[in-house]
């Protein structure tokens, strides 16, 4: 039976679905595990977490396969996964000054306290490219890893051991000096949760940075870009972008003033320093600050997120990306596919509607 | 070149200097056409490269349209040779043409820059690549691409200054720091690329060619050896330039160049070094005399 | 151009829209429409001949839709008209400005007009303060003295009657009647021989717009600069203008000193409109 949507063709929809296994299954590859998916697959897996605004990788790559690598398919079964689940505390706030560096970069001095560390980016790879990946075997995996490790363990003179320690926050550098404003009083209140409490505007500034934190990587970048560009601009400096683990910790339940560690995320966290401002009552002007962080590695996002927090604090908004709710409430990544999706519903009772209304405009014409 | 070639299996070449010739013969022709309307911005196409967007592929493709096998080429980040980006592109270019290249400004032929110029001025047969990621200076005042145009094409700058006017109402002097717009040739109002105030003065009558290159924005404009570009300036209100009086270089120990902030690794102790990393190696081998140094 | 003449318009018109033959016909005063029932067209104005001498002030009244805004947005380049010439003293070059480029145009508008907009939105920029909207005016005339501007801009704000603390206020903090002064001082930055001043006094509170009026009186009187007064107001016209144009569906239809046209209004139209003035 075709497809006929109103009346639902329960066949049709079952047969999709059917088809949609086919489709993944049918080929010459072996089905992929989701192990290989959390291994090698990491950036998505991460995006994932970061969109499903639920962090755990394996969740993650079980949803990529079953959406077949749809990110946007692969977030909202994440999300929807995590309605279902029990919440039981809320954390203890993470601290990144305590992060266990992966990658630590300053654009705003060339040597930092701690010092700077590239760790593992694309960004300098030159985008060539690399058709020997389409014969990686087994053997081959085996020997990266091995050279890899051996040359680990055997660290050249240049290699100083990096023993975890604290690294200054660039940012708290330039406190110090009074050249970046200390967070205003308003801001102190209390986080709001908006996964449980109703967002209305204007929203606080802990509401906008959950949401952006959840938020469609697309979507934040492209506003943030349009910011950069001149829409509003924010000349943006990076003042420090670390990535690395941070402990996730709860108050004790019964042993009143201990806390215990649940374990361990890996969060990108960006502070940027952006153009003078003169704050209400100070004398000073200073530099404003924008803040992002979200789960996994993810820097474009993160990058994205500080530029939009520092563009919607904007004490007169004119641009898309100063506008709170034009931001926040485009991003949402699950929300806007969902609307846009909806359109392939069946429409024909309201477009009946609008055929009636066009006829009869054109017969009032004659 | 076979189908196999084409495909790109392990024995495809690339191009010399990676564009193909057709892409920099157009990259050439915008570059004539920018060099004879000085400060005038030349659209081109500008296609992707296997660096991002936003990391220097304008100044790029004009390094690469214009590189033979005998230039000298010279590559520099923030003033530095050893800037992770410089030799990222240093890598590209060296590998698509076998090019010598150099640290020395004195020796290069051709020098591409993210954000500022050499200390020893450049001279005639020299050629300076800027890197820009926002070559247009009038966005502080217009995001409007079609309306920008249209004030570069009537000369209508107007906006630009009563910016400039209420900077100075409110901050006592102008608070735009790099990328100053100039005036080129009386004409147009251009944007340096974020070179710092610093270093404006070399473009201004210099000797060598200056080209400019921005690949995601996909535009190039150049001032020519010998033209005029002045800083947008009240007549009663001077230009200035960074302040580092009373400082010195903790290398070289000179005084009249630009110097970098940096923060100890291990101490966290602050101090000052050139920010052209190459005039401060010259200065600190001995090659060349401090043009002006702190006492030992 | 005889010497004391500053601004010629010959034969003015300004059409929106396709345009057919039937047009002129069909439109204007006697017609009672400046719409083309055949084609649509707005014949806004149509065959407008007129000379505004040396500091003179010439007023146009008509009702809305007459054609007035029309007529002083084409003069000022907010428009293009569609036919006619207009010439103007101190641009000899062109014997009709109507079509020099845009440069050109941008230039009269600096250095010989000014120009005070019933809506303030329009004549001011809301993002930059009362003293930068007057200082662009210096700006676009090329001054580029800061101590100079800023001097200038105090005095302009001081003659117009803008307490000098406004200077450094965005225009949207203050009253309609002081965002009229501040377009009134904007106006005057670069002494053009010619300020054009559509309904500006409209949208204010009666007290305040007769203390608008009373300024550009003082003003004019002053500088002896020529002006274009548009009203719909026979009040305002009779207390600002020397001579007057009455316009109707785009076409004049009286013109004259305005004395002689309150005692004794020749079209059935004039007579309307003076004796309906309160």
């Amino acid at each position: 039976m075709g497809y006929v949507a109103v009346q639902g063709g329960i066949t049709a929809i079952e047969n999709s679905q059917k088809l949609n296994r086919y489709l993944r299954l049918r080929g010459t590859s072996s089905p992929l595990s989701v192990a290989q998916i959390m291994e090698q697959m990491g950036p998505l897996v991460d995006r994932v977490m970061s969109e499903g605004g639920l962090y755990s990788p394996f969740h993650a790559a079980l949803a990529l396969k079953q959406a077949s690598g749809d990110p946007l398919e692969a977030s909202f079964l994440v999300r929807a996964f995590r309605s279902t689940l029990r919440r039981m505390t809320d954390s203890l706030p993470v601290r990144t000054d305590q992060m266990r560096i992966l990658r630590r970069i300053s654009s705003a001095f060339k040597t930092i306290p701690g010092g700077q560390l590239l760790g593992s980016t694309s960004d300098y790879e030159q985008r060539i490219l690399d058709f020997s990946l389409a014969e990686e075997t087994e053997d081959v995996q085996e020997e990266a890893v091995r050279e890899f490790e051996e040359s680990a363990r055997s660290p050249t003179q240049d290699a100083a051991p990096l023993a975890p320690q604290d690294f200054v926050k660039v940012v708290d550098i330039l406190r110090a000096q009074g050249l970046v404003a200390p967070p205003p009083a308003t801001e102190q209140r209390p986080a709001m949760d908006i996964t449980q409490e109703s967002v209305e505007f204007p929203l606080g500034r802990s509401g906008r940075l959950q949401m952006l934190a959840r938020a469609e990587t697309g979507g934040v970048l492209a506003l943030a870009y349009s910011s950069m560009r001149g829409y509003g601009s924010v000349h943006p400096t990076i003042g420090e972008l670390r990535v690395g683990r941070v402990q996730v910790r709860i108050p004790h339940p019964f042993r009143a003033g201990e806390t215990v560690t649940l374990g361990s995320i890996v969060v990108t966290e960006v502070e940027i320093v952006a153009s003078v401002q003169r704050p209400e009552g100070e004398e000073k002007p200073t530099f404003s600050l924008g803040y992002g962080a979200c789960f996994g590695h993810n820097e474009v996002k993160a990058i994205s997120m500080a530029v939009l927090d520092r563009a919607m604090k904007s004490p007169s908004p004119h641009a898309p990306a100063e506008d709170q709710e034009f931001v926040l409430l485009h991003t949402d990544g699950i929300e806007s596919s969902g609307f846009c999706s909806h359109f392939k519903l069946p429409h024909y009772v309201t477009f009946q509607a609008d055929l009636d209304r066009l006829r009869d405009i054109r017969r009032n014409d004659e | 070149m076979s189908l196999k070639d084409l495909l790109g299996g392990p024995d495809f070449r690339y191009n010399f200097a990676f564009l193909d010739e057709g892409a920099k013969r157009e990259v050439r022709r915008a570059l004539l056409k920018a060099v004879a309307l000085p400060g005038h911005q030349v659209p081109f196409a500008s296609p992707e490269l296997p660096i991002a967007r936003g990391w220097g592929t304008g100044g790029l493709q004009v390094t690469m349209s214009l590189i033979g096998p005998d230039d000298v080429l010279k590559i520099i980040d923030q003033g530095c040779d050893g800037s992770v980006n410089a030799v990222n592109l240093r890598k590209l270019l060296v590998a698509t043409t076998g090019v010598r290249t150099t640290f020395d400004s004195r020796e290069a032929t051709l020098m591409q820059s993210r954000h500022r110029l050499p200390e020893i001025p450049m001279t005639e047969g020299q050629i300076a690549v800027l890197q820009v990621p926002l070559p247009e200076p009038l966005r502080l005042v217009e995001p409007s691409e079609v309306e920008t145009r249209r004030m570069h094409a009537e000369g209508d700058y107007a906006r630009m200054w009563v910016s400039l006017y209420e900077d100075v109402v409110q901050n006592g002097s102008v608070s735009l720091s790099w990328g100053y717009p100039c005036r080129v040739n009386d004409t147009y109002i251009m944007s340096p690329s974020p070179i710092p105030r610093w270093d404006l003065h070399m473009l201004h009558d210099s000797e060598h060619l200056t080209l400019l290159g921005a690949g995601r924005e996909k535009r190039v404009y150049a001032v020519p050896p010998h033209t005029s570009v002045r800083p947008l300036e009240f007549d009663d209100i001077p230009f200035t330039v960074e302040n580092f009086s009373g400082m010195a270089c903790a290398r070289c120990g000179s005084t009249d160049t630009f110097l970098d902030e940096i923060y100890d690794e291990k101490t966290g102790q602050p101090s000052r070094v050139c920010s052209d990393s190459g005039y401060c190696d010259l200065v600190t081998q001995g090659m060349i005399r401090a043009r002006q140094a702190a006492r030992a | 151009m005889r010497e004391t003449v500053l601004l010629a318009a010959t034969n003015l018109g300004k059409t929106y829209g396709p345009g057919c033959h039937e047009c002129g016909n069909l439109t204007g005063p006697d017609k009672g429409t400046n719409i083309c029932p055949r084609c649509g067209t707005v014949v806004a104005l149509r065959g407008v001949t007129f000379e505004l001498h040396e500091g003179e002030i010439l007023g146009i009244v008509g009702e809305s839709g007459s054609g007035k805004s029309t007529l002083v947005q084409c003069i000022y380049f907010d428009q293009q008209a569609t036919e006619g010439q207009l010439s103007l003293k101190g641009y000899e070059e062109q014997e009709n400005v109507l079509h020099i480029p845009r440069t050109e145009k941008r230039k009269i508008r600096s250095r010989l007009m000014g120009m005070v907009y019933q809506n303030p939105l329009r004549g001011l920029r809301m993002d930059i303060t009362s003293g930068a909207n007057v200082a662009e005016k210096l700006l676009e005339a090329e001054i580029f003295h800061f101590a100079r501007i800023r001097a200038r801009t105090a005095e302009l704000l001081a003659s117009t009657e803008i307490p000098s603390a406004y200077t450094d206020t965005f225009p949207r903090a203050l009253s309609g009647g002081m965002q009229q002064r501040i377009q009134i001082a904007k106006a005057l930055a670069n002494n053009p021989p010619l300020v054009l001043l559509d309904e500006v006094t409209s949208g204010l509170d009666v007290s305040v717009q007769a203390r608008v009026l009373d300024l550009i009186r003082e003003l004019q009187r002053e500088r002896g600069i020529s002006m274009l007064v548009v009203s719909h107001d026979m009040g305002v016209i009779r207390l600002l203008a020397d001579r007057t144009l009455v316009l109707k569906d785009g076409c004049v239809v009286e013109d004259g000193l305005t004395d002689q046209i309150l005692e004794d209004p020749q079209h059935p139209y004039s007579q309307l409109l003076v004796h309906s003035t309160l």
